[in-house]
């Protein structure tokens, strides 16, 4: 997030999009919903009528795989009327001129005939949106699981730069990360392309850093593959081995039945995990590891707080922390890792981490600090590009329209949407060790309209196939109001009917995410 | 600073902000008023009348959490006529439910004869399960107040059980109303609500329905927030031993990515409650069902407790030294076979930075290849 949790509250207007937040990032959705209490505005822009739109002064409902479209439709309303801000263009951004002719095809009849919202909609939200003092965008995955992910959030910062909503209190574009520390993985450098802190490997400045930091030489210079791409390669067996650290692939990555061959082609899987799950149950080694509430360490959340994690009970049994089997195996391999506490790991990473490096356990022992935090006496960050962007000016993207991978057609006439629900989490391998959280959220469902479902002749509670072009699936439907007519929504939290068996596992090419939102199936009766 | 903003309480003056209750100036500068029904963060209501002081000049005694301060107000916190309107609200409210800690003759520091006194006096099997953790108790004791003199009334309604989470006990319940300032202003969840008047006064889910058929979602905030034990945690107490030392960690939660800060508290080398952690960013005390309630994956019994090897096609235990050094000796062998790059590392958004941190190192500095990726796409 470029902005913090709290700061939401503050903005006058906030739009919300692609984000189940009340079920996905409950906490974070109270900051939302007391705006609203307090009469600000709120926008949201999401295919399913969830909790939030009796939150929302403003609901648009675009068809899924259309968000590039409806944002250029509010971009060509706002500067159409003249109310895009002129002085934060010319100060802090470049390359507005070159999207003005993209933007000027997005007319708000276009929009309506490509996203399904109409036409009024569009520039009434603009005109909300652009007049606001100060407007927060948030989003999720429903913006970032497409094919067109990385343009979707582009988009989205456009639209908050044309407006100058960005780099105050109160506004920003803010992504809600869904997992504990997906954050810290990232800032981290568990990402192929990245040491910690985003300095890329194909860098020679920083390759001579890491390797003389970590005390080695022959670092690779070129940039790794992506967990998807991984598993491509294995399928067609040119990926030997992976070891894997508290993950579940087997149930969230995309294309299942694809994702298994590829799996199973492996030489040789380590999974490293509190739990069997289904991807360990196939391995050639588990390791039994320890979970939060039994370590030291840090976490780094959605608005880019460093904060503690601290020991309350032992571990079971002779399950080890981590990082002391990933080091066990390092030093059996030659190359000595060793360290005396998890402490003692964070003082490394500060040392070559420069948005880490004013941090230490001392000063966020009460409370924790944001990044980038680059001295010691430094107090964080909570707002970026308060002055300037990380390149310097803000830069326009030129972007236009583009469908998903796969759309409906007879034979699979419906869009299939995944996503989670509030009393599970992921592959559901903690959740579902709750007999109350099971209780509450038993088993999965097909969320379908009431209209699809009477024309379908199948009723709430009848058990459905759902078959996509690559795999297919049993459960129960469930008929809803909050369901749009043609779009089925499917948790993909349950390995008995794992939704991910049916997704398509075409990519983004850029920030390589699958389109989880969007692709096409059928529903049948079950016999 | 002039006498325009300052305000007196029991003979000191204190400077106050134009929006401040008395209640605020007072807890700003350490000055003790009790509080039932006032919620941090909430429009005052004013309900209980717990917090009354004396203003001079002022008809009736006021209470200070809905009262804002004015300049050149005075106020007495605890004269004698406050002690007594405190005495007789709290005594009321011991007798319209059942209070059975009997604020009677008892030696504070003998808890266990206490205990068995109590039992046996009250005829109660169930002792209040917050007993030593109640709002109501502790008034009751600062102002010794007891129930002997007044007929204890029956309970209404029965005591809901049907959820997983949380137990309502309407018996215990002294219609604060801060369970449902919780739910309306701060999760705004708008789940609960008062229902029925007088006598018949209750906390209503929906159309008084049970919390689970309501549009209740389980976030335990009315639970952190209710001042007696009229909302208690299903499973602490089935778990929680009474009387028994705990221990209080704080940490971060370990489902999303907003990071709320929790009290893990601990019994046993186990965990028997969490509590949001109310002086911390970002959630305030504010959690989540899956937060406050979604812990029992760490002390399941299928938790992995030993390393297990593959052998004839089945997941078998091992000792650490043989499946270390046998996943070493693999690594090696493949690196040596077929390079670096048809190799890879899955490291976790859910590990901490020290381990993914680890993760990454290991993958760069010994299989020597960038192929390291985690689940913050899926």
């Amino acid at each position: 997030m470029t902005n913090t949790i709290a700061d939401i509250e503050t903005a006058d207007v906030i739009l919300v999009t692609g984000s189940n937040t009340t079920e996905n990032h409950p906490v974070l959705s109270t900051f939302i919903k007391r705006a609203a209490l307090k009469g600000k505005t709120i926008i949201l822009v999401d295919p399913r009528k969830i909790k939030l739109t009796e939150h929302a002064k403003k609901w648009l409902r675009p068809n899924p795989g259309t968000d590039i479209a409806w944002i250029n439709g509010l971009m060509n309303v706002i500067i159409q009327e003249n109310l895009h801000n002129k002085e934060f263009i010319n100060n802090r951004t470049e390359g507005f001129e070159q999207i003005l002719d993209t933007i000027k095809k997005y007319t708000p009849a276009y929009v309506e005939d490509i996203t399904g919202i109409p036409a009024d909609d569009i520039i009434e939200t603009a005109r909300l949106f652009a007049k606001a003092g100060t407007a927060s965008i948030c989003y999720c995955m429903g913006i970032t699981q497409h094919t067109c992910g990385t343009d979707n959030v582009k988009s989205l910062a456009n639209l908050s730069m044309l407006c100058g909503h960005l780099g105050k209190p109160g506004g920003g574009v803010n992504p809600l990360r869904g997992q504990n520390n997906v954050q810290g993985a990232c800032d981290m450098g568990g990402l192929p392309n990245v040491f910690t802190a985003y300095q890329k490997v194909d860098d020679p400045a920083f390759i001579r850093k890491y390797e003389t930091a970590w005390n080695i030489s022959g670092l690779s210079p070129k940039p790794g593959l992506a967990v998807t791409e991984m598993i491509h390669k294995a399928e067609k067996g040119d990926f030997k081995s992976l070891y894997i650290i508290g993950e579940n692939p087997l149930i969230s990555d995309p294309d299942l039945n694809h994702a298994e061959k590829g799996f199973n082609n492996l030489e040789f899987l380590v999974v490293q995990d509190i739990f069997l799950t289904e991807t360990a149950q196939i391995a050639d080694v588990v390791f039994p590891s320890f979970c939060f509430a039994e370590k030291e360490g840090t976490f780094s959340n959605t608005e880019r707080r460093v904060q503690r994690v601290r020991k309350a009970v032992e571990a079971p049994g002779f399950a080890r922390e981590d990082w002391k089997i990933t080091c066990e195996i390092a030093t059996r391999m030659g190359i000595k890792m060793h360290y005396d506490s998890a402490e003692e790991i964070f003082e490394e990473i500060r040392k070559i981490t420069p948005s880490y490096a004013g941090i230490t356990w001392g000063r966020i022992d009460k409370g924790g600090i944001h990044w980038p935090c680059p001295t010691v006496d430094h107090p964080g960050t909570p707002i970026l590009h308060t002055t300037q962007f990380t390149r310097g000016k803000g830069l326009f993207h030129v972007i236009d329209h583009q469908p998903p991978a796969e759309v409906t057609d007879a034979d699979y006439p419906y869009v299939l949407t995944t996503g989670r629900v509030l009393y599970h989490y992921h592959t559901g391998s903690m959740t579902m060790k709750s007999d109350g959280l099971n209780q509450m959220s038993p088993e999965c469902f097909v969320e379908i309209s009431p209209n699809d479902a009477a024309k379908l002749d199948i009723g709430d509670g009848e058990m459905v196939n759902v078959f996509s072009r690559r795999g297919k699936i049993k459960a129960k439907l469930a008929v809803s109001s909050k369901a749009v007519d043609g779009t089925i929504f499917i948790p993909f939290h349950f390995a008995k009917a794992a939704a991910n068996r049916l997704t398509n596992s075409k990519i983004d090419p850029v920030a390589k995410i699958p389109e989880f939102k969007v692709c096409a199936i059928t529903i049948k009766k079950a016999a | 600073m002039g006498k325009a903003n300052t305000i007196t309480i029991d003979n000191k003056p204190f400077a106050f902000e134009p929006s401040e209750t008395i209640l605020e100036v007072a807890q700003r500068n350490n000055i003790f008023i009790p509080t039932l029904c006032h919620l941090k963060g909430t429009t005052p209501t004013g309900a209980c009348r717990v917090c009354v002081v004396e203003v001079k000049g002022a008809r009736d005694l006021v209470p200070s959490c809905a009262t804002p301060a004015a300049s050149g107000m005075i106020v007495r916190s605890e004269s004698p006529e406050v002690i007594k309107a405190r005495r007789n609200i709290i005594q009321l409210m011991l007798a319209s439910g059942n209070h059975n800690c009997a604020i009677r003759k008892f030696e504070p520091d003998d808890w266990t004869s206490f205990h068995l006194n109590v039992l046996k006096e009250d005829n109660y099997n169930e002792l209040c399960p917050v007993w030593g953790d109640c709002r109501l108790q502790d008034l009751a004791y600062r102002y010794q107040v007891t129930t002997k003199s007044l007929p204890v009334s029956l309970a209404n309604y029965p005591m809901e059980r049907v959820n997983p989470f949380i137990i309502r006990d309407f018996s215990r319940c002294i219609l604060c109303g801060r369970c449902v300032q919780a739910c309306r202003e701060i999760q705004v969840n708008n789940a609960i609500d008062f229902g029925y008047r007088g006598a018949k006064a209750k906390i209503v889910a929906g159309a008084d329905v049970a919390l689970k058929d309501s549009d209740c979602v389980f976030c335990g905030e009315c639970v952190q927030v209710c001042p007696v034990g009229a909302l208690v945690p299903k499973e602490t107490f089935k778990h929680k031993k009474r009387f028994e030392k705990t221990d209080k960690v704080r940490t971060t939660c370990s489902y999303c990515g907003v990071g709320c800060q929790m009290d893990l508290i601990v019994q046993d080398n186990k965990i028997v409650e969490v509590k949001g952690a109310e002086d911390a960013e970002p959630n305030h005390g504010s959690l989540c069902v899956k937060g406050r309630y979604g812990y029992d994956f760490v002390s399941s019994p299928e938790r992995l407790t030993t390393p297990l090897i593959r052998k004839n096609g089945k997941l078998e235990e091992s000792s650490w030294d043989e499946a270390l050094q046998l996943v070493a000796e693999r690594f090696i062998e493949i690196k040596t076979k077929y390079g670096s790059d048809l190799m890879g590392v899955l490291t976790s958004a859910r590990v901490t930075n020290e381990e993914n941190y680890i993760a990454q190192k290991f993958t760069r500095a010994v299989l020597k290849t960038n192929n390291i990726d985690h689940c913050a796409r899926l």
